[in-house]
C-alpha cells in the first residue's frame, strides 16, 4: 500500500490508516494524521531523512520511519504548495529547487 | 474577603504562544520550581491587577493529555488536582493557535472532559486576520459552551477581556458539565470498568507505597486514558494499583470497545476530530490562505540540500564563536573584577585564615559561578533567537539523519555542540527535548564533549612532551594531531555510552521525532532577553549557589590541617617591604613557594593525593599528579594552578609558563627516572578528557534532572572511564615507544 514516504515532492495523498497503537501513532494522530485528512509531501532534509509535509495548514518534519505508518490512498493531486489557485497548472513543481 | 489563592492552569499545544500569554498575564512576579520527581518545570505567576488572588501554572506545551511518560502524568494530574500536596486547579485556560483551530481543538476536546471549568485564549488572532481568515467566535463559544476570547499576546490585544473572563469565570459555578466527545457507549463501558475495579482489593505493595489517588478509584478521565493508550503511563498505574485482577479487567473492556465501537486506536482519534469538525461547523469564514507563503520561499533556501546546509554550518559556526572565543572578552573582565575585589581585600587585611578563606572561597566561589554567566547568556541569546524566528525546528530537521549515530535526534545537537564550549549551558540547553529519554541521554554524554576548560591542560601536556615532529611543510604537526585527537576521544566515548544508556536505564519505546515546523517571523527582542534573562536567573539561584558552597569546601580541604603560620609571616613580611623588590624579598617569594607547596601537601587534599598514589602508579603517575587531578574534581583549570603549587612555582602560572614546563620536565622519581614521559603526558590527557571533572556541570545536571541519581551516575560512570582510558593509554603507550 501507498505510504506517505513514497510520495514525490508536491503530490497529495489521502490518509486511509495510521498503523501502530504506540507512542509514535499517538503522536501522529494529535498532530491531525487522521484518516480522511489531505497531507501534501514536501520535501526531505538534506540528508534523506527526516521529510516535511504539510497537514491540515501546518508544517510537520517526520521520519521516512514514521512517514511508513502513515497509510495513503493514490495521490490525488500534484499540487505545489504555492500553486493552490492553479493545482493543475503545475503537476511536477517541487519545492526542493532542480 | 478572598478565601484562598485561586489556582488557574495555562495549556495549549506548543507554539500558541502560551510562554508569551503567561508573561502577559503575570508581568515579572514569576517563579520556577520543578514538580517533584520529574522534570517538568513549575512556573508560577500571579495575575496582575488581579481583584482577587489568583495563581497562574504555566505547564510545558502538549497536543494532547495522553500521558506517556512520568512527567507527562504529572502535567495531566496538575490538571485534573490529583497530585499530592498541590492545591485544585480552578479553571484551565487553553491557549489555542487561531490559524491552526481545527487541530487545537483535539487538546481542548479533552479538556472539557475533565470538567474544570474552560475558558479559550484564541490566540495569534493578529495573523489570523492578516492572512483574511476569519473567526465567529460567539459561535465558537456558544458551540463548544465556553468562553472564548481572541486576543495577540505578542501585541498584547484583548488581554484585559482575557483577564476579566478569568476573573468572572472564577466567580461562577464552580461544578461545571464534563462534555463528551467520544461515542455514549465508550463512557457507559468505562463506568462498568470502574465498578469492576471497585470489587478489587488494591495491590498490598500499592498500599505499602502509599499510592493512592483520592479515591481509591482513578478519576474517570484517568480510566478513559487507562483504557485508550495502550502502554502509556495511565496504564502502568492503574497495573501498579490493582495489578494482574486490573490488568485482565482492562483487557476486557478494551475487547468490549474494539468489538463494538471498532479499533481503539481509531475510536478517540475519530471521534475528536469529528466534534471538531462540528464544533467549527459556521465558525470559520472565508477559508482565507492558510498558508505562509513566505514561510515556503524562506524554506526553499534554509532546508536545501546545499544552501541549507552551509547556512546551518555557518550559523553554528558564528554561535561557536561566540560562546568559545568571543565570550572571552566578558570573561576575562569577570576576572579582572575578581582580581580587583581580591586585592582590595588583601590589601584591607592581614594574613591569615579569614583573609584566605574570604580570598580563595568566598569570593573565588562567587567569581566560579559568574565566570558562567557570559557564555550561558550569549548561548541562550542564540537559542531564544533561533527559537522565535523558527529556525530551531529546522536546524533538527536538518541534522536528526546525523544525529542518529548517537542514537538521538536532531534535537540533541546544538546541546551537544555548546557542551564543546562548556558543559553548562549545553546541559541547560537540553531543554528544547521534549522526549526525556533523549534528554537525559544527551544530558549524560554532553560532558564527554572537549570543553575549553580542558585546553589549557592538553597545551600544557603538548608543549612539554609531544615532539615538534611536522609533516608536509609545517601544515600537519604531531601536536595539531594530538590536540585534535583529544577533541574527538570524548565523541568516540560518547556514542557507545549513549547507545548503552538508551538500552539500559533510559529503556522505553522509541521517542517520536515528528516536529512541528512553525512559520518564520521577525524574532521579538523582548521575548528573546526574557529567556536570556531567565536562563541566567535559573542558573544563579538553582545551581550557583551549590557551586559557591562547594567552592567553599574544596577551599577548606586544601588549606587544612596544615600548618600556615610561617606562610601567613612570610606573606605579611613581603606585602610590608613598601617596593616589593630586593634580594631579602626575592628570597621570601621563594620560601614562600615552597611553604605553600608543603602546606599543600600536608593538607586533606594533599594527604589523599598520597594515599591515592598506589591507585595512580598503573596510569604512570606519581603522587603529585594524583594531587592536580583531585584538586580538579571541581574544575579541571585548576590543575595547572595545583601542578604550579605542587612544584613551587606558585599558584600563578598557566600552561605557557616557562618555569612550570621546565619543573614538570625535570621531575623525577626517587630513583632518579623522569616522572613524566609522552605516555604519562597522553594518559593525563585521556583521563582528563574523560572524567567528570567539574562541580558546576554535576550540579547544573542535578538541577536539570531534578534528581542526584544522575549526576552521581555522571561522576561514577565518568571517573571509572577516565581510569580504564588513562590506564590503556599508558600501557599501550609505554610498551610502544619503548
Ligand atoms: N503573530 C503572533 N505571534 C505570537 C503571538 N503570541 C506569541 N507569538 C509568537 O509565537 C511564538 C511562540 O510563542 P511561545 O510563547 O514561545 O509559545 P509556546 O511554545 O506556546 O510557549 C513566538 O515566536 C511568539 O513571539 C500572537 O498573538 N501573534
Ligand atoms: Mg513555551
Amino acid at each position: 500500500m501507498l505510504t506517505l514516504d513514497q510520495l514525490r515532492p508536491g503530490e497529495v495523498g489521502q490518509i486511509v490508516r495510521i498503523e501502530g497503537v504506540d507512542g509514535i501513532s499517538c503522536r501522529l494522530r494529535e498532530m491531525g494524521f487522521v484518516p480522511g485528512e489531505s497531507v501534501q509531501f514536501l520535501t526531505t532534509a538534506p540528508l534523506g531523512d527526516p521529510l516535511k509535509c504539510m497537514i491540515q495548514g501546518s508544517r510537520i518534519a517526520l521520519r521516512g520511519s514514521e512517514a511508513r505508518r502513515v497509510l495513503l490512498a493514490e495521490p490525488i493531486s500534484q499540487a505545489a504548495p504555492l500553486a493552490q489557485k492553479a493545482p493543475g497548472l503545475a503537476p511536477r513543481l517541487s519545492t526542493t529547487g532542480p | 474577603m478572598t478565601s484562598a489563592t485561586r489556582r488557574v492552569v495555562l495549556v495549549g499545544n506548543p507554539n500558541t504562544g502560551k510562554s508569551t500569554l503567561f508573561g502577559v498575564l503575570s508581568g515579572l512576579s514569576v517563579r520556577t520550581a520543578n514538580y517533584p520527581g520529574v522534570t517538568i518545570e513549575k512556573k508560577v505567576g500571579r495575575l496582575a491587577d488581579a481583584r482577587c488572588e489568583v495563581e497562574l501554572v504555566d505547564l510545558p506545551g502538549t497536543y494532547s493529555l495522553s500521558p506517556r511518560s512520568p512527567d507527562e502524568w504529572v502535567a495531566v494530574e496538575v490538571l485534573t488536582g490529583e497530585l499530592p500536596g498541590e492545591p485544585d486547579a480552578e479553571l484551565i485556560v487553553c491557549v489555542v493557535n487561531a490559524t491552526l483551530l481545527r487541530r487545537n481543538l483535539f487538546l481542548v476536546s479533552q479538556l472539557l472532559e475533565l470538567g474544570k471549568p474552560v475558558v479559550i485564549a484564541l490566540n495569534m488572532i493578529d495573523s489570523a486576520r492578516s492572512r483574511g481568515l476569519e473567526i465567529d467566535c460567539e459561535r465558537l463559544s456558544a458551540n463548544l459552551g465556553v468562553p472564548v476570547f481572541p486576543v495577540s499576546a505578542s501585541r498584547r490585544e484583548g488581554i484585559e477581556e482575557l483577564k476579566a473572563g478569568i476573573l468572572q469565570a472564577l466567580d461562577q459555578a464552580r461544578d461545571f458539565a464534563p462534555q463528551k466527545p467520544l461515542p455514549k457507549r465508550f463512557y457507559d463501558l468505562c463506568d462498568e470498568f470502574s465498578g469492576d475495579l471497585s470489587g478489587l482489593t488494591r495491590q498490598p505493595q500499592a498500599v505499602a507505597a502509599g499510592i493512592e489517588p483520592a479515591e481509591g478509584i482513578p478519576s474517570r478521565y484517568l480510566l478513559e486514558r487507562a483504557i485508550l493508550d495502550r502502554g502509556g503511563e495511565a496504564e502502568r498505574q492503574l497495573k501498579r494499583q490493582f495489578g494482574v485482577p486490573g490488568a485482565e479487567r482492562l483487557e476486557a473492556v478494551r475487547t468490549r470497545i474494539e468489538s463494538q465501537l471498532g479499533p481503539l486506536s481509531d475510536v478517540e482519534c475519530d471521534h475528536r476530530y469529528a466534534w471538531a469538525k462540528r464544533q467549527t461547523e459556521g465558525v470559520l469564514g472565508a477559508a482565507g490562505n492558510a498558508i505562509h507563503g513566505p514561510t515556503e520561499r524562506l524554506d526553499a533556501v534554509l532546508i536545501h540540500r546545499v544552501w541549507g546546509l552551509l547556512i546551518f554550518a555557518a550559523l553554528m559556526f558564528v554561535i561557536f564563536q561566540f560562546i568559545y572565543a568571543w565570550s572571552g572578552i566578558p570573561m576575562a573582565a569577570i576576572e579582572a573584577a575578581q582580581d580587583f575585589v581580591s586585592d582590595r581585600v588583601q590589601s584591607a587585611m592581614p594574613p591569615g585564615t579569614l583573609r584566605s578563606l574570604i580570598v580563595d572561597g568566598v569570593i573565588a566561589g562567587v567569581g566560579s559561578v559568574v565566570i558562567f554567566l557570559p557564555q550561558i547568556a550569549m548561548l541562550f541569546l542564540f537559542l531564544a533567537i533561533l527559537e522565535d524566528c523558527g529556525y530551531m525546528a529546522r536546524a533538527a530537521f536538518l541534522v536528526d539523519r546525523m544525529m542518529g549515530l548517537f542514537g538521538l535526534s536532531g534535537k540533541s545537537f546544538l546541546p551537544l555542540m555548546s557542551s564543546f564550549a562548556c558543559a553548562v549551558p549545553g546541559v541547560m540547553a537540553t531543554r528544547v527535548i521534549e522526549n526525556r529519554r533523549d534528554r537525559f541521554a544527551t544530558i549524560l554524554i554532553a560532558p564527554f564533549m572537549s570543553c575549553s576548560a580542558r585546553l589549557p591542560v592538553y597545551l600544557l601536556m603538548i608543549s612539554a612532551f609531544v615532539p615538534a615532529i611536522s609533516i608536509a611543510g609545517g601544515l600537519i604537526s604531531l601536536s595539531g594531531v594530538v590536540l585534535m585527537a583529544m577533541y574527538f576521544v570524548g565523541v568516540v566515548v560518547a556514542i557507545p555510552t549513549a547507545w548503552l544508556l538508551k538500552r539500559t536505564l533510559l529503556r522505553g519505546e522509541p521517542a517520536p521525532f515528528v516536529l512541528e515546523l512553525p512559520e518564520y517571523k521577525v524574532p521579538d527582542l523582548k521575548t528573546v532577553l526574557h529567556r536570556v534573562w531567565e536562563a541566567c536567573k535559573a542558573f544563579v539561584i538553582r545551581a550557583g549557589t551549590l557551586i559557591f558552597a562547594a567552592s567553599v569546601v574544596i577551599w577548606a580541604t586544601a588549606y587544612w590541617p596544615a600548618d600556615h603560620t610561617r606562610r601567613h609571616e612570610l606573606e605579611r613580611m613581603i606585602e610590608a617591604s613598601a617596593d616589593g623588590e630586593g634580594e631579602q624579598v626575592a628570597a621570601w617569594e621563594a620560601e614562600l613557594k615552597r611553604v605553600s607547596a608543603a602546606a599543600l601537601e600536608g593538607s586533606v587534599l594533599g594527604q589523599v593525593g598520597h594515599a591515592i598514589e598506589p591507585l595512580v602508579r598503573p596510569l604512570g603517575w606519581d603522587w603529585k599528579i594524583g594531587v592536580g587531578a583531585i584538586a580538579s574534581f571541581p574544575a579541571r583549570e585548576v590543575i595547572i594552578a595545583t601542578l604550579g603549587t605542587v612544584y613551587s612555582m606558585g599558584g600563578d602560572v598557566d600552561e605557557e609558563s616557562e618555569g612550570l614546563i621546565s619543573a614538570i620536565r625535570e621531575a623525577r622519581w626517587p630513583d632518579g627516572r623522569p616522572v613524566y614521559n609522552l605516555a604519562v603526558a597522553l594518559s593525563i590527557m585521556v583521563f582528563f578528557a574523560l572524567c567528570a571533572q567539574c562541580v558546576s556541570t554535576l550540579l547544573v545536571i542535578r538541577r536539570e534532572t531534578n534528581s542526584w541519581r544522575w549526576p552521581i551516575l555522571s561522576f561514577v560512570y565518568m571517573t571509572a572511564l577516565a581510569y580504564i582510558g588513562a590506564l590503556v593509554t599508558y600501557q599501550v603507550t609505554i610498551r610502544l615507544v619503548s
